[in-house]
């Protein structure tokens, strides 16, 4: 069977006119200002320019976006906040008008930009659904035709009658969802609606979205969880300050967008941080950071089970203890693999007032050769911590044998070991005794 | 310039058959194009989306007077009271002629097409920007929500209507045949409801100040109308050009045709039919061609 693009897009974009003060009513407006404005620096610190700070000015929240989407293929796009994910979607299921290009879509589309659109409060849960389903482009018999479906997959039967104003916002997150993933549309674009309710609840989305790919529809699924990403969607499009900057399969897209956004800094080499984004209540502050192993061999650069030593320049407005400061090391999937805290030794660090420098080392790095992130953190014993730099920088664990020497070193493990194997002539008794 | 920000034309497909290929599915096809010039009335649209439209109106029914005391009475309390008020003023310190009706039920004849009119402007104003979730997060035609805004007052209207023809009894008034006339100019009354309410949706998404306008406007309207003193107080031709006010063919319509009080108004309601559609289609148009932009500035 010849295979269309279900969904084309040619040239779209969209264009928002920032900076007009005369219209005092439109919060929404100041809000899209400052969210704009925000993404302009961003762009424009990208290509090395300050953007310009105020005035009527035009901000392209997408630019000349082009791809394709084959009949029942599942598309991920993926990108930063302000890349333009959620214009584009917004484009695409006609919430907005597009400024310039095309977009053309085959097939009857369904769009979830978000559970429970349209439910009303002083609705019981029966009404909303017919309501919602309705809203979201459901003819009432195909709703009748469901009804028990969904009620049964919310798992709120008992309350089916009762207003959702009562209901527990887990309950009025089941049925907003159930109401939704009932939809059969032919293409199917959807936001971020994973990134609501609890681990269960999130796990059984995850499954229906899985469903849906599995079904042959044709699927836009923006996400932030970039696992989803890579399980329901064989491609994906990276969006960058509203260009494609990326688009293939998904796991190499994913990949991508992971490294291109991290620095890899050389050994000895001290990489500032102090511009990054970070958490916690900067009563003490990640200035800048550099590791080495302190050898001559591989430029310094980390191997398994190598020593590995990080500086930190530490900023403290006042001389303070700390009981806890770490080095975490993660895979590029975010799985934290070694978590080097001082807390664990147990030990405490007194800062000086002004900048201190703060050695870490590890004697033996339990790590096979890999790309992996660092995330730099401490604390004062509170919940939130002083600082925390997540993915501060990539590290690269070398393999440290020559090239040319032996078989190349196949690792599946994550963590290497010291081991020795012997081999020594027996028989079944041996062993059995 | 980082490599990440340049433009890659990425085609997705696998055999890249761009036209002719198997259509899959329903051959709907939507184009989505960069909007240009004045939009067209989108009817086709609306009717295609006619459900939506049920429910919208069913849910603004439903919800209307949930949590209220009083419940739906609120429907009659409105212009009830209003009569009250312009008999004790109008009809007996100002002694405001009635064209020989009892001016209780002069006035409460006219209140009761007003009362839905006003009801349904001041809610359509608002509705757009009220159904503001709605408006960001998924499309449908705009037009639905004011027009059910509309719609759904008509639930208060037939409790008001049922009052009247009480009042009418009390009064022992035998409504004639052309009673049926109310049915039609109920309709204009919508019209012009709906007309002047799409004007102000679409002006209350860009300025707030409609907001607060509204109730002054509506205000203005009442006594603009006329609905404590007849319109027979004004001579020809000015009584026909009066009828330029929509709500004056309607209310006029409504006396003649339940009290059978003056002669028929037939060339003012044709007059105010003409100014109603007039509204109405420039409302469409004002609101379609406003519409695309509703999602972002609202």
């Amino acid at each position: 069977m010849p295979v269309t693009a279900a969904i084309r897009l040619e040239g779209l974009g969209k264009r928002y006119v920032l900076g007009r003060a005369l219209d005092p009513y439109r919060t929404a407006r100041e809000a899209l200002v400052g969210a704009a404005v925000g993404a302009v620096r961003a762009a424009g610190s990208l290509v090395g320019r300050r953007a310009p700070a105020s005035g009527d000015d035009a901000f392209w929240a997408l630019r000349d976006v082009s791809f394709e989407v084959p009949h029942g293929q599942a598309l991920g796009l993926i990108g930063g906040n302000g890349a333009g994910k959620s214009t584009l979607l917004k484009v695409l299921t006609r919430i907005t008008a597009p400024t310039t290009g095309r977009a053309t879509i085959h097939g009857r589309v369904g769009s979830l930009l978000e559970v429970g659109t349209g439910f009303h409060p002083d609705l019981t849960g029966r009404e909303n659904v017919f309501l919602n389903g309705a809203i979201l482009g459901m003819r009432r018999e195909e709703v009748a035709r469901k009804f028990d479906e969904i009620v049964a997959f919310a798992e709120v039967e008992r309350f089916i009658d009762t207003p959702v104003k009562r209901y527990s916002s887990g309950m009025y997150l089941r049925l907003a969802f159930a109401v939704a993933a009932h939809l059969e549309p032919e293409v199917l674009l959807v936001d971020e609606v994973l990134a609501v309710g609890d681990a269960a609840f999130q796990a059984k989305c995850l499954g229906k979205m899985g469903d849906v790919t599995a079904e042959g529809r044709t699927v836009i699924f923006v996400s932030h969880n970039l696992d989803a990403i890579q399980r329901l969607c064989r491609r994906a499009v990276l969006l960058e300050a509203g260009r494609v900057a990326d688009a293939g399969p998904s796991d190499e897209v994913v990949r991508g967008y992971l490294t291109r956004q991290l620095r890899r800094p050389s050994p000895a080499e001290w990489l500032d941080v102090s511009g990054l984004r970070r958490r916690g209540s900067g009563d003490a502050r990640f200035q800048a950071v550099r590791f080495s192993t302190g050898e001559q061999t591989l430029d310094g650069h980390p191997y398994p089970l190598g020593p590995l030593e990080f500086q930190m320049q530490i900023d403290s407005p006042r001389a303070r203890s700390v009981p806890t400061l770490a080095v975490t090391i993660r895979d590029i999937g975010g799985v934290n693999l070694v978590n080097a805290d001082i807390a664990a030794a147990p030990q405490v660090l007194q800062l000086e007032a002004g900048v201190n420098v703060v050695t870490l080392r590890i004697d033996a790095l339990y790590l096979n050769p890999g790309e992996y992130t660092v995330d730099l953190w401490v604390g004062d014993g509170g919940p939130t911590g002083l600082d925390w730099v997540e993915s501060a920088f990539q590290l690269l664990v070398l393999d440290p044998r020559p090239a040319g020497t032996g078989p190349s070193l196949v690792v599946t493990g994550i963590v290497p070991c010291t081991l020795r194997a012997t081999v020594a002539p027996g028989s079944m008794r041996d062993a059995a005794s | 310039m980082t490599s990440g920000t340049s433009t890659r034309h990425t085609s997705a497909t696998h055999a890249g058959a761009p036209a002719g290929g198997a259509s899959h599915g329903s051959d709907a096809v939507t184009v989505i194009e960069p909007a240009a010039g004045w939009p067209s009335l989108g009817l086709g649209e609306l009717w295609a989306f006619r459900e939506l439209l049920y429910f919208l109106t069913w849910r603004d029914i439903k919800v209307r007077y949930k949590q209220t005391a009083l419940g739906a009475s609120w429907a009659i309390i409105q212009p009830l009271f209003t009569m009250v008020v312009f008999s004790l003023f109008f009809g007996r310190l100002a002694g405001v002629p009635s064209d020989g009706v009892p001016y209780p039920l002069f006035s409460f004849a006219a209140l009761v097409p007003w009362t839905f009119f006003a009801n349904g402007l001041t809610q359509s104003a608002n509705s757009v920007v009220a159904s503001q979730q709605l408006v960001t997060k998924i499309y449908f035609p705009r037009l639905a929500i004011p027009i059910a805004t509309v719609l759904s007052g008509a639930i208060d209207f037939v409790i008001a209507f049922v009052v009247l023809l009480g009042l009418m009894a009390y009064y022992r008034f035998t409504p004639s045949a052309h009673a049926l006339w109310t049915v039609p100019l109920v309709l204009l009354a919508f019209v012009a409801s709906l007309g002047v309410g799409l004007w102000l949706a679409a002006l209350n998404v860009q300025y707030r100040d409609v907001r607060y306008a509204v109730p002054f406007l509506t205000q203005l309207w009442l006594f603009a109308t006329p609905i404590a003193y007849p319109s027979s107080l004004l001579s020809e031709p000015w009584r026909t050009l009066y009828g330029i006010n929509p709500m004056v063919g309607v209310v006029e319509g409504y006396r003649w045709a339940l009290l059978g009080s003056g002669a028929a108004p037939g060339r003012m309601v044709l007059v105010s039919c003409i100014a109603a559609l007039a509204v109405l289609v420039g409302g469409i148009l004002y609101f379609r061609r406003m519409e695309r932009t509703f999602a972002d500035v609202i």
